[in-house]
């Protein structure tokens, strides 16, 4: 069968806000395909009407069009913020003005966020406030649908879509290109409901996963040989600061910027993916209570994660011991003399 | 006189907001507003000394290679930490691909597409310039941005993943690059010099570093194909060579260290006065015309206590000075300060930077970096360690990262007392380039550019407004941050 007499799909709009943001997000996101950003997104049947950094319009053209998006005249189909809602001093948003109005952003993304079929929190910061809400928490920054882990962010705890969807939380700092692609085209084509989403509004294809999974410094977890400083191959988690057994995100099951990922790299995971992560104190080092890791591989039992730790310990191989403690590889696999 | 408030102004990394006074069809003043805080220093301070290698980068998604650059320099003068020479090494390749790819984005996705405006219907080359730099559709967005993509699987080798890495630490870099990463690194380098010269040079790297006079340069612009020639063209055509003069002083913090000292030096180039070296302990940030409290101070003393009700602010950005000068900084200020002999010959002939000189510092740097990168992948060594052991405990004190990120001059003043920040105070390039007003009055690089720019019957709306802002590249998420 061909798809040429196939009913052409409906278009989807789509407008992108930078609010409280570092602009990561869209640079994350500009990673993405072989013909740039715009043109995958447009043959995957969504028509972006203007995002910040990448669409002509300016000044008095792009209030024109937020205004005829209010008043119904274009129809919105897909709201992506990026960056948090920045609502102080004091509740009234002025530390995050739109430029050439006096109106917050906060106002204009609740305007925008009541009139759209979908509304996505591309990366933490959208989500969940992310950095900018570190203590003090200067600017008051919130998430869409979220403040850290408490439901109700700058839109409110009962919020919903025109879809009838809460906020599409994109999560990560930055994330994954292929996170905010999926989850837009998946969106694009009708195929994201909430039962896709998980308890933090994370689309479950890439939050039913740990960072940990995959992790090229598996054999070394297995084994609690562990690395001790930065540019040791030795596993993250024990003395590192390493978050990935907690982390939600299938980050070691696909690629960044080609090659990589955070734990590839030897950049331990600060578990960029969930609420309230800026919160932890000391990122790099891990916190311990009698020489255990306080926080511990999620559904794990602390009892078997000691006896387990212990035991595979005490069967580390020399060449997991030695490599772990090293920055590139000076025991390499080698069977016993004979073998193969 | 009509006062006339532009914004959003987009295609400028975040937000930002331009007052103009135009009275008989010129602007008479500019103020510059960052509209955006959001309290970074304020989230450094008292957090573990080395937190600060997760937090700074996070200030800016187009530089965040240069925020943790500066923040580990910072941390390692305070911790006495010396990386080893491939930790420098890796780190510079990583930097210089963050720093084409934002040359590169800003040249085909931000500055350019504005020549599609349409006030320029009818002249000679805008259809060209449609099918070249069209937002969203044009062939620059086409050809660049999965080059772009593909230059910054640099970063995945090296660091694990762009924007947003730890891998850059007081003590180097976290990921040795074996044999196979080395030559990856090799391969990704050789496919992007040929995009950038098939697509934007429309030459060989080489020949575009031959270049020595304007006379030469327009030649090039008049006899090649490519985007940048293009924009040559039409640059001339639009008066862009003598658009937005800069403040005069330009000025460079050293980019890329290396035992020999950085491959672009540190310094300060003014035309007609020369060069001269730079004193950092000169710099003040004065927020009399920020909505921030406090009087002018050097960054190791200042601190940073928003208030958005102060009558006499108009921007979250404090005003930094060099000796008490508004000073511009970017790719114009490192290739003068460097020597480079087109830069230098543009800004004789022009007086100082302009529009176009800015763009085409960009690209010689582009060009410059390219065999940068190809010596420092070969002087690797394969085996020598790339992150030095830093001290059991972060000892106190205080100590500075001063470096240059794509957009010009970022330092990072911090001061660490019982291993937590006790004080972290950034100055970035835009907070330079897009400063408000000192307390004398004197307007920034960005205001003094288009004060006395002829908008005519356009005002506020004139493409040149657009144009003279958008060469600075600004970056506005960083200039408040």
């Amino acid at each position: 069968m061909t798809v040429t007499g196939e009913a052409r799909r409906q278009r989807t709009s789509m407008i992108w806000l930078q609010a409280g943001s570092c602009g990561g997000c869209t640079m994350s996101a500009l990673e993405t395909g072989t013909h740039g950003l715009i043109a995958d997104l447009a043959a995957s049947g969504i028509d972006v009407l203007w995002h910040p950094s990448l669409s002509l319009a300016s000044g008095a053209e792009v209030l024109d069009l937020f205004d005829r998006l209010i008043c119904g005249d274009i129809g919105l189909d897909i709201l992506c913020v990026e960056g948090s809602i920045l609502c102080g001093p004091n509740g009234s948003g002025r530390f995050n003005r739109l430029a050439g109005t006096m109106k917050p952003m906060m106002t204009l993304v609740r305007e925008l966020a009541s009139i759209a079929a979908v509304t996505v929190g591309i990366g933490s910061c959208a989500a969940y406030g992310g950095i900018p809400a570190a203590a003090p928490d200067p600017a008051e920054a919130r998430g869409l649908g979220f403040d850290g882990t408490r439901r109700g962010g700058a839109l409110g705890p009962d919020y919903r879509s025109r879809r009838s969807l809460p906020v599409v939380n994109v999560a990560g700092c930055a994330p994954h290109p292929g996170w905010i692609v999926e989850t837009l085209t998946a969106i694009a084509a009708g195929l994201l409901g909430a039962e896709d989403l998980d308890a933090f509004g994370r689309p479950r294809f890439f939050a039913d996963h740990l960072a940990h999974h995959g992790c090229s410094r598996n054999e070394f977890y297995e084994f609690k040989a562990s690395a001790e400083r930065p540019s040791d191959r030795g596993c993250l988690m024990e003395h590192l600061g390493c978050k990935a057994t907690q982390a939600v995100g299938d980050c070691n099951q696909r690629r960044w910027n080609g090659s990589g990922s955070c734990t590839d790299g030897g950049s331990t995971c600060i578990a960029c993916t969930a609420p309230g992560f800026e919160a932890v104190n000391g990122l790099q080092s891990t916190p311990k209570v009698a020489g255990i890791p306080v926080g511990l591989p999620v559904d794990m039992p602390k009892a078997w994660f000691v006896a387990l730790a212990a035991l595979s310990k005490s069967a580390t191989p020399k060449r997991v011991r030695d490599n772990s403690r090293a920055d590139r590889v000076i025991v390499p696999p080698s069977r016993p003399q004979g073998g193969r | 006189m009509t006062r006339h408030i532009v914004g959003p102004f987009n295609r400028v990394e975040g937000d930002l907001e331009l007052g103009l006074d135009i009275e008989a069809g010129v602007v008479t003043a500019a103020r510059v507003t960052a509209p955006t805080y959001r309290g970074f220093e304020q989230i450094l301070v008292g957090r573990p000394a080395l937190d600060a290698l997760a937090i700074a980068p996070r200030i800016c998604g187009i530089c965040s290679v240069s925020q943790s650059i500066a923040a580990a320099t910072a941390l390692r003068a305070i911790a006495g930490i010396v990386p080893p020479p491939n930790g420098v090494l890796a780190a510079n390749i990583a930097h210089a691909a963050e720093n084409i790819a934002d040359h590169l984005t800003h040249f085909a996705v931000f500055f350019m597409p504005d020549f599609t405006r349409r006030a320029y219907a009818g002249r000679a080359w805008y259809e060209a310039a449609v099918a070249a730099f069209a937002a969203h559709t044009g062939r620059a967005s086409a050809d660049i941005l999965p080059a772009r993509a593909r230059l910054l699987h640099i970063l995945g080798a090296v660091a694990g993943k762009w924007p947003h890495s730890l891998a850059f630490q007081p003590g180097g870099t976290t990921r040795a690059l074996d044999l196979g990463a080395r030559m990856r690194l090799s391969g990704i380098v050789e496919e992007f010099a040929r995009c950038f010269e098939a697509s934007v040079l429309g030459v060989a790297v080489d020949v575009l570093l031959e270049l020595a006079t304007p006379e030469a340069l327009a030649a090039y612009a008049e006899e090649t194909a490519g985007l940048l020639p293009l924009f040559l063209r039409m640059a001339a055509d639009t008066g862009c060579d003598a658009l937005g003069p800069g403040p005069g002083p330009l000025m460079s913090f050293g980019a890329y260290p290396s035992g020999d000292g950085p491959l672009f030096p540190a310094g300060v180039y003014e035309e007609g006065v020369g060069a001269s070296p730079l004193d950092a302990s000169t710099i003040t940030e004065d927020p009399s015309h920020a909505w921030m409290a406090g009087k002018p101070t050097h960054p190791a003393a200042g601190d940073t206590r928003p208030d958005a009700d102060k009558t006499s602010g108009y921007s979250f950005a404090k005003a930094p000075r060099l000796a008490g000068r508004p000073v511009e900084v970017g790719a114009i200020a490192r290739q003068a300060i460097a020597g480079q002999p087109l830069i230098r010959t543009l800004l004789a002939r022009d007086g100082g930077s302009r529009v176009t000189s800015r763009i085409v510092g960009r690209m010689l740097e582009v060009a410059r970096l390219i065999g940068a990168m190809r010596g420092w992948i070969g002087a690797l060594d394969a085996n020598g360690p790339y992150c030095a052991d830093g001290p059991a405990r972060f000892p106190d004190g205080a100590g500075s990262g001063l470096i240059e990120a794509a957009r010009g001059s970022l330092g990072h003043w911090v001061e660490v007392k019982s291993g937590r920040i006790a004080r972290y105070q950034i100055v970035a390039p835009t907070t330079w380039n897009f400063s408000p007003r000192d307390e004398g009055g004197v307007p920034g690089p960005l205001e003094q550019a288009l004060a006395g720019l002829d908008v005519g019957e356009a005002g506020a709306e004139a493409v040149a407004v657009q144009h003279i802002v958008r060469s600075f590249d600004p970056c506005m998420v960083c200039t408040a941050h």
